[in-house]
């Protein structure tokens, strides 16, 4: 673990520059993490450190990750909300830090969506 | 919840869904006093008295989706569980505060657990506010703003993953951050 130096804060401002041409492109994917009360109380918090710890290493800039409230699933939580760009959002179910880096790596790197933890379409509904 | 820091993530989550743009958070703990303590005081709209006493009852909610709120009566129930106090200072259009206190002695006290985390959830979530965090334990201190941090990032902002992991991190390692680590890992 490291503190938030003075030398880091310059080495982000620099990176940040020297890519800021790549970042111009706006973003690919969109991650929303539910975060009412009981996605916290079963891990949503975990599953949003893990997705922000994939995309520091694996460098990755056009990702987008936020929080929403409660969604009204609550006993399917914690849930997250992944919008590849001009695609459907897809809605994911129980998830863990794990599941979450298995959703990073196949739906929002590769583009094949979880099938294993997404929510039955039409199935519920928010409204 | 698991400890105290997902306590605070919620309590701060309500403050943001109320529509706060600066959040501050305060952890204490005071051997001499045997006390530990925290707080979450928001410059949200405030909650009117008419609905004030009922924030605290786990059926009462302005969510349209939902039919409870659990978010502040379990906070106030784990206060009560360890021989503390609750209480809720609000004012229309001046903010709200809400304040938990515990028995540090207490055998129920929940650990603060992963405090760096809690930052990052709320700084990741929405990067937009302000958030403010004071830690106090006996004659140590440790203070946090992102206001600061924004000022030093210049052009980067402050919802960059290593930028959100470097908080994380200092935070936690400026807290006690082995112990958080370790309470991560079970979470
Ligand atoms: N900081 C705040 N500012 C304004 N209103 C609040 C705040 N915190 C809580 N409330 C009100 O209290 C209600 C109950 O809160 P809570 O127990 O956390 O349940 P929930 O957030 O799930 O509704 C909220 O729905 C909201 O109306
Ligand atoms: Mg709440």
């Amino acid at each position: 673990m490291q503190k938030l130096t003075i030398d880091d804060l310059k080495k982000i401002k620099e990176q940040y520059a020297a890519t800021f041409n790549l970042r111009q492109g706006g973003y690919k994917a969109k991650v929303t993490v539910h975060m009412g009360t009981c996605g916290i109380a079963a891990g949503a918090r975990a599953v949003m450190n893990s997705i922000v710890e994939e995309l520091a290493s694996n460098d990755v800039k056009d990702v987008i990750v936020t929080a929403s409230g409660c969604a009204g699933f609550c006993s399917k939580e914690p849930m997250a909300t992944v919008e590849l760009l001009g695609a459907a959002p897809v809605k994911y179910c129980y998830l863990n830090a794990e599941k979450m880096k298995r959703i990073f790596r196949e739906h929002i790197q590769q583009g094949n969506i979880v099938e294993e933890y997404a929510l039955v379409m039409g199935s519920e509904t928010s409204y | 919840m698991k400890d105290l820091s997902l306590h605070i993530l919620d309590i701060a989550e309500n403050s943001i869904n109320a529509g706060a743009k600066k959040i501050v958070l305060r952890i204490v703990e005071d051997p001499v006093k045997d006390l530990y303590s925290i707080s979450v005081e928001d410059d949200g709209p405030g909650i009117g008295v008419d609905i004030l006493h009922r924030v605290e009852d786990p059926f009462f909610t302005t969510n349209r989706k939902k039919k409870f709120g659990l978010g502040i009566p379990l906070l106030k129930q784990a206060a009560l569980d360890c021989g503390g106090h609750f209480n809720i200072t609000s004012n229309p259009g001046a903010g709200t505060t809400l304040f938990a206190s515990f028995k540090l002695s207490h055998i129920d006290l929940k650990p603060l657990g992963d405090i760096g985390s809690t930052m990052l959830a709320l700084i990741c979530g929405h990067p937009e506010i302000r958030y403010v965090l004071f830690y106090e334990k006996g004659d140590f201190y440790y203070g946090f703003d992102t206001d600061e941090l924004k000022e030093a990032l210049g052009e980067a902002p402050v919802n960059l993953p290593e930028v959100l992991m470097s908080i994380r991190n200092s935070i936690n390692e400026s807290t006690g951050g082995r112990a958080a680590a370790m309470w991560k890992a079970n979470e």
